[in-house]
């Protein structure tokens, strides 16, 4: 059997054992690299995740449907959007009613442009991680359109909770539309601006090519999907293999490389920034009227088992509802894409340096409490 | 304003007059020490507040600009805060050394200060080996980062002290190099002598492609050198170690800031003196009118207008650019920068030789 | 032939050398571009602003009862927000009078809202028939004290439109 990073007997010799975290000086959370040098390489790596675990699960348990949506919020803070969406489609589906087109339309315009602030905000991480601190206050400069398209509708900028079983909270503001338009208008003129600055950069080409490389089958075995999966031609675009929402109505290519490497990792981003604003354009000016809420009696899932997948900005996130039939449920559980794709630094980042192993886990995009839950 | 070397002298006939030599000397010395430290204290100062606003600028945001006017009195206030933390003592720290390195790292770089020409008569020392001795004196500043990081007990700090070292003396190669070709050209290592060669032309206009390739790699070299820019790992590797300055707090850690910014100040300077022509002012071809004008700016002004602008485009690489590895770094120095600076400076002696430059 | 690769080495060596030189002068291309522009700089400076500076109409700020000009405010302590709420923030104290037809009623008495607890999920707004709860602007929550976020929403001396008083 080939042996798992709990059989590394932990004592041999000239070994170095230091910890990164839980506070990190970079930005990804609290989360703690157990990693053991040699030098100057990391010979292996234990990540030790749940320094935020609030017990989202089960505080669910005696929550009803629309109430537990605000938690989920909170799991994914960067794609809270698609989170609210994953359990409104999982309710709905349980309980076999279907949301009018324009409930759909305006979900889905809502999750493309969280999957864009999300990338907005990873760049900004990234470049810094590196070294190129500029990057840090292009990308969130432009994150603000986006956010303040989220606060002129649904009042809040990060927790949103306005996607709920049964449709939306409330209609989208007048200004939407003008505001999406401009946005994207904007944005395809600062994108080209954002490779110039980094993605053709010499030294950042240097430092991230050949950089933790990850082969098709670890991607498979350990379940990496999202962008990171897809820089390694693993193809897992929920969005294309079950797609929901309006995602049968627009076209769009899914963005696959086969390197593996960081380098690819992060190429896949950039260019599912571009495919997004593709979609906006598709769907911003095409919403049709119709009801935002469905006037149900009560919101309850029958008895019975539930699942329902949806592409967040990191990778799959799987809603599983267990029911008996109460307004709230017996047992959820998320299948959070972050804590798949922790698991696989091990094996990326032994034999590189210290300085490699920032920029690998960089490149994966873990936002931690999505790991905890 | 234009000429200080009749300043100068009635400085020192007048103190000559007044007291016997050795007072005279003495207190010359000290004269010129107070207004050398005080230089220094004051543009290091002005050099942090300066990136600081510059950096906000590129970053779409203003930068301090609440304490004091516009933000002037931000780093006095910084510099008070720093005076007023704790000095940390380490148990198990060899305590000389780790309290004397920060001081020889300042030492050095004051003592390169002192020879720079900063207009005409205004050169606190004038050597004839000008050139060689700036050049021996920012090696003595190495020797103060190792044994801070070696003093501080702690692995960290010994890697990052390592690092560095292994960087700056690696780079010194191509500094050295590059302002070889300037002495080519220029047939002296002596500062006055070097600007007055200037006189008909800068030497980057002069030299033609050679003398920009030497620029480029001097301006490289020179940012690898004082631990900036794209080449900062050592120090602002906070992902994981903080470098060879992390065990200290308070005065001494401020020492080190400063050192580091009046280095670059340094690094620039030389490159103004060398390439782009000193306190000389801009004179284009034989135009005498437009010549008549740029005289009339004092060369003061000159000198730091010129040194100012390398200074930015050397904090332009450092919020541009993502930081090197180390094994890339030395890659760089030994597999492209040297054997391009040796190629140059033979093509440099052969031109000087056939007198093929302007 | 190895002269052949060895000139090609030769070549590939300096045309890297171009590429990465051009690479890093369109980075400072981009960085410069914005340093000349000092209208493209974006921060706001905040306490100063505080006059101009307006959110958006949907903010969720802070919970409030809307009261209109004769101080009466709509809420018939139905109850539905306290059981919306999913944290508890929201406690409604009331007292039972006798109503006109003789059948007891309840009458507001305190309408506690608790802003620590609040996760502005936003159930309590339109969970309400009478529409007496709405977000307020207000952004500056910050406080000395733990306990002055324990806020009663009715105002002093409001009576209710539902209780027709």
């Amino acid at each position: 059997m080939e042996e798992t990073i709990m059989d590394i007997d932990l004592r041999e010799k000239e070994e170095y054992i230091i910890n990164m975290g839980p506070q990190h000086p970079s930005t990804h959370g609290v989360l703690r690299f157990e990693t053991c040098l040699q030098g100057e390489r990391v010979k292996y790596l234990i990540p030790h995740c749940g320094y935020i675990h609030r017990g989202i699960e089960k505080m669910c348990e005696h929550l009803t449907y629309p109430q537990l949506v605000h938690l989920t919020d909170r799991m994914d803070y960067l794609s809270a959007h698609i989170n609210n969406e994953a359990v409104a489609l999982c309710v709905e589906k349980a309980m076999d009613v279907e949301v009018s087109d324009r409930v759909k339309y305006i979900r889905t315009i809502f999750a493309e442009l969280t999957r864009i602030a999300s990338h907005q905000l990873w760049w900004s991480a990234f470049g810094m991680d590196l070294g190129a601190l500029t990057t840090f206050f292009y990308g969130l400069r432009d994150r603000e359109k986006i956010l303040d398209i989220f606060e002129e509708t649904t009042g809040s900028r990060l927790t949103q909770s306005y996607i709920t079983p049964g449709g939306l909270m409330a209609d989208v503001h007048p200004n939407f539309q003008k505001r999406i338009k401009e946005f994207i208008k904007d944005f395809r003129k600062k994108l080209p601006e954002y490779d110039q600055l980094l993605t053709g950069n010499i030294i950042f080409r240097e430092r991230t090519k050949g950089i933790g490389i990850m082969s098709k089958a670890d991607a498979i075995d350990y379940g990496v999907t999202g962008p990171s999966g897809r820089g390694s031609g693993f193809h897992c675009d929920i969005r294309k293999i079950a797609p929901y929402s309006a995602y049968p109505f627009v076209k769009f290519n899914e963005i696959t490389l086969v390197d593996g490497d960081t380098y690819a990792r992060y190429l896949v981003r950039m260019k599912e920034m571009w495919e997004s604003l593709n979609i906006l354009e598709q769907l911003v000016d095409n919403i049709p009227q119709g009801k935002i809420m469905l006037e149900l009696k009560a919101i309850k899932a029958p008895k019975g088992e539930y699942y329902q997948r949806v592409e967040t900005a990191r990778g799959e996130l799987g809603v599983y509802i267990v029911s008996d039939g109460a307004p709230s449920p017996a047992r959820i559980k998320f299948r959070s894409p972050n804590f798949s794709n922790l698991f696989i630094i091990n094996k990326l980042a032994a034999g590189h340096k210290i300085a490699d192993l920032v920029a690998i886990s960089g490149s994966l995009d873990l936002v931690i409490p999505d790991i905890d839950r | 304003m234009y000429d200080f070397t009749s300043l100068i002298d009635s400085i020192t006939t007048s103190l000559n007059r007044n007291f016997s030599p050795f007072w005279a000397g003495t207190i010359s010395m000290m004269l010129l020490g107070i207004v050398l430290l005080l230089f220094y204290a004051v543009l290091g100062l002005y050099l942090v507040y300066a990136e600081r606003k510059i950096c906000a600028r590129m970053q779409n945001r203003m930068g301090p600009n609440r304490v004091g006017p516009m933000g002037l009195f931000q780093t006095i206030a910084d510099l008070i805060k720093l005076l007023l933390k704790e000095l940390i003592f380490i148990r198990n720290a060899d305590n000389f050394l780790f309290n004397i390195a920060p001081f020889i790292v300042i030492v050095a770089s004051i003592m390169a200060i002192g020879s720079l020409p900063f207009a005409k008569g205004l050169q606190a020392v004038d050597l004839n080996i000008g050139v060689l001795y700036i050049l021996a004196i920012s090696s003595m500043g190495v020797i103060g980062i190792l044994i801070a990081g070696w003093a501080s007990n702690s692995k960290y700090s010994v890697i990052g002290a390592m690092r560095s070292g292994a960087q700056v003396i690696s780079y010194e190669l191509s500094v050295g190099l590059a302002l070889l070709c300037i002495i080519t050209f220029a047939g002296s290592m002596q500062f006055s002598e070097i600007i007055s060669s200037q006189k008909d032309g800068w030497w980057i206009f002069k030299g033609h492609i050679p003398a920009m390739i030497a620029f480029v790699i001097y301006l490289i070299a020179g940012t690898a050198e004082t631990n900036r820019g794209p080449f900062d790992l050592a120090e602002a590797e906070s992902e994981l170690t903080a470098g060879f300055h992390t065990e200290y707090s308070g005065i001494k850690f401020a020492f080190f800031f400063l050192a580091e910014y009046m280095n670059m100040f340094i690094i620039a300077a030389i490159a103004t003196t060398m390439f782009l022509g000193g306190w000389l002012p801009f004179h284009l071809f034989q135009w005498h009118g437009f010549n008549r004008i740029m005289d009339f700016i004092p060369p003061l002004f000159w000198f730091f207008g010129k040194t100012a602008f390398v200074i930015y485009v050397m904090m332009w690489f450092k919020w541009t650019f993502p930081r090197l590895r180390i094994d890339q770094l030395l890659a760089l120095e030994w597999k492209y920068l040297l054997p391009i600076n040796l190629m140059n400076l033979v093509l440099i002696a052969f031109l000087t030789l056939m007198q093929w430059h302007f | 032939m190895a002269l052949l690769k060895t000139i090609k080495e030769i070549g590939n060596y300096f045309y890297e050398i171009y590429d990465g030189v051009t690479s890093l002068v369109r980075g400072m291309k981009v960085t410069g571009s914005y340093f000349v522009r000092p209208r493209s700089i974006v921060t706001q400076q905040y306490p100063e602003n505080r006059d101009t500076l307006k959110m958006f109409d949907n903010f969720k700020g802070e919970l409030m009862l809307t009261h209109d000009e004769n101080n009466q405010h709509s809420c018939n302590v139905c109850n539905t927000c306290a059981r919306k709420c999913p944290n508890g923030s929201i406690e409604i104290i009331y007292k039972k009078v006798e109503g006109a037809d003789g059948r007891s009623k309840k009458i507001l008495d305190k309408y506690i809202y608790h802003l620590e607890t609040c996760s502005f999920c936003g159930l309590c707004v339109p969970a309400c028939d009478e529409l007496a709860l709405k977000f307020d602007q207000k952004f500056e929550h910050a406080v000395f004290d733990r306990s002055t976020l324990t806020k009663v929403l009715n105002k002093p001396g409001s009576s209710s439109k539902a209780s027709k008083e």
